[in-house]
């Protein structure tokens, strides 16, 4: 377990990381910078897989099934949505290069 | 060994959202996050004491299923609606931790039964209010909803939402009857929040309840004792909400006046109905003017992705540089339904990037073209946001294209613009309007120039 103030740096050095690393961005780039960070807290799968494994009761099992299904969803989605959104980058990218 | 594969998840998903912020290396970005989220999801499987392996594969090939065949075979210019409906996925995946935690009644201290509640919460809300974010990009549900004293109401929601939760924090086995209630509550509220807002600022709510799912999943981390959640969910979070401040400041308005201005209510924009009428002009007529023009500035909005006409605008624009005409483009920062949206489809079709204007370099040009060609855009030129104060749209900063000396407006037909508002643009004097497909529209108008 991560506990007290373990747990304060831990957040407070991980916001400071999201947004230094966003900072500076394009306006271009809002659009797939939004579905990048989509697909990121998508890892919330692995906790919703924790949850279901240990779940004793139907209940528990129910909502875990509905919580690992929906954040699969949210991580596939993320995923193929984002790559499609970076695919079109290609031909500027050859554009620029010119 | 788990411990060290969630290590290396997280630092792929940082490194990979640095690759994403620029244009040059955003596409391996993806793919790094893409490995880290592979490697994270593997390793859980050898976690100690776990059961329901069957259940939980089928719960994954079928959310996983869904999403690749929606992912795949949604058009691009659908794609805000489908990250609002993932990211909705990924808060109710947050808020579904919780309530199995909560009902297990086995979270250690106090203050991790805290944020296990407060996680709750924002999952939920980002949950319900991206599905109806998603209802209304999807057309499921045209207006927006605002009552009197609505604020009052939603207030109220939020404020039981918050009683129960500081009941369920401080109580031993929290469950049943109040736990149910409090996610009631909780998703009523993120349906209430989103329903009056509407118009351009969606892409602005969808960043938020994108930064509210990372804060929730980041929440849930901590319950789980999961540093991989913790450090993903929280970096989330953070960019997220710079990423939202982002985009509201690149349409000039403040988160607050976005989430609290309740937009578009369709009864103030009948009240202003501009005078005049709507003057057509054939493509012929249209083709004769740009070409004998010396500077045009075309200005692409939602209906030419629509259409998928960049291709042929281009070809157009191509063709009227062979005759000595100098042709721009003027891009808003929110055409489109999405940020950079016109951007990605002229560089799709091939455009140079030094012909492409945002709207701070070109707004001063439009008294000097001779033709500012509108293909498919309504809102972001609209001259009401700057003149009428009772406008729902006053303030946002548009392209002054009823400054130039002729408009001319491709339109697939009569209708108002995604806010629903009357645009003056239509009724002045020197606007023409061409109706049309825009891919058609631009083929004819092809057809005609070379003619001359």
């Amino acid at each position: 377990m991560i506990e007290g103030y373990t747990a304060l740096y831990i957040f407070m050095l991980a916001a400071f990381t999201g947004y230094e690393v966003i900072s500076r961005v394009p306006v271009i780039l809002h659009t797939p910078l939004m579905s990048g960070s989509n697909f990121v807290h998508g890892i919330v799968l692995v906790g919703a897989m924790v949850a279901m494994g240990h779940a004793s009761t139907d209940m528990e099992r129910f909502i875990g099934f509905l919580g690992v299904m929906l954040a699969a969803g949210n991580a596939v989605g993320g995923y193929v949505v984002t790559e499609r959104m970076l695919e079109m980058f290609k031909p500027s990218r050859k554009e620029g290069g010119r | 060994m788990i411990e060290l594969s969630y290590f290396a998840a997280a630092v792929l998903f940082i490194l990979g959202l640095k690759r994403m912020s620029s244009p040059v290396t955003a596409r391996d970005g993806i793919v790094w996050a893409g490995v880290g989220m592979v490697v994270a999801t593997l390793a859980t499987f050898f976690m100690p004491d776990m059961h329901n392996y069957g259940l939980m594969i089928l719960a994954i090939l079928i959310g996983g299923g869904i999403a690749w065949y929606t992912g795949k075979k949604v058009e691009m210019t659908d794609m805000p609606q489908m990250i609002a409906i993932y990211n909705g996925m990924g808060g109710g995946a947050a808020a579904a931790i919780a309530a199995v935690e909560l009902m297990k009644g086995d979270i250690p201290s106090t203050s991790f039964q805290v944020l296990a509640v407060l996680g709750a919460l924002i999952g939920s809300v980002a949950f319900s209010g991206s599905a109806i974010a998603f209802a209304k990009l999807q057309g499921l549900m045209k207006k927006s909803l605002v009552f009197p004293s609505q604020k009052v109401v939603n207030l109220g929601i939020l404020g039981l939402a918050l009683l129960l939760g500081l009941v369920l924090m401080f109580s031993d086995s929290p469950g049943g009857f109040l736990l149910f209630l409090f996610f009631l509550l909780a998703l009523a509220f993120g349906v209430m929040m989103t329903l009056p807002i509407g118009g351009a600022d969606m892409p602005v709510i969808i960043s938020l309840y994108n930064a509210f799912t990372g804060l929730a999943v980041g929440f849930e981390g901590f319950v789980l004792g999961n540093a991989a959640m913790i450090i993903a969910g929280t970096v989330v979070g953070s960019a997220g909400t710079l990423l939202t401040q982002l985009m509201a400041k690149a349409m000039n308005r403040s988160l607050g006046n976005v989430l609290f201005s309740g937009f578009g209510t369709t009864t103030a924009g009948a009240g202003a109905s501009p005078e005049g009428e709507m003057k057509e002009v054939s493509a012929t007529d249209a083709a004769t003017m740009m070409a004998f023009a010396n500077k045009v500035i075309i200005v692409p909005g939602y209906g030419m992705a629509v259409a998928q006409a960049q291709h042929k605008v281009w070809e157009l624009a191509e063709l009227l540089e062979e005759r000595g005409v100098e042709v721009k483009f003027a891009i808003h920062p929110v055409a489109g339904r999405m940020p950079g949206h016109m951007n990605v489809l002229l560089a799709e079709a091939g455009v140079p990037y030094d012909k492409i204007f945002d709207m701070d370099e070109i707004n001063a040009e439009f008294p000097q073209a001779d033709v500012a060609l509108v293909i498919g855009a309504n809102d972001v030129v609209n001259p009401a946001a700057r003149t009428d104060p009772d406008s729902p749209i006053y303030g946002m900063p548009i392209l002054d294209v009823d400054k130039a000396k002729n408009v001319i407006v491709v339109k697939r037909g009569k209708g108002r613009g995604f806010s629903g508002i009357e645009n003056k643009l239509f009724f002045l004097d020197n606007t023409r309007m061409l109706y049309g497909d825009a891919q058609k529209v631009a083929a004819d108008l092809i057809a005609e120039v070379k003619q001359l």
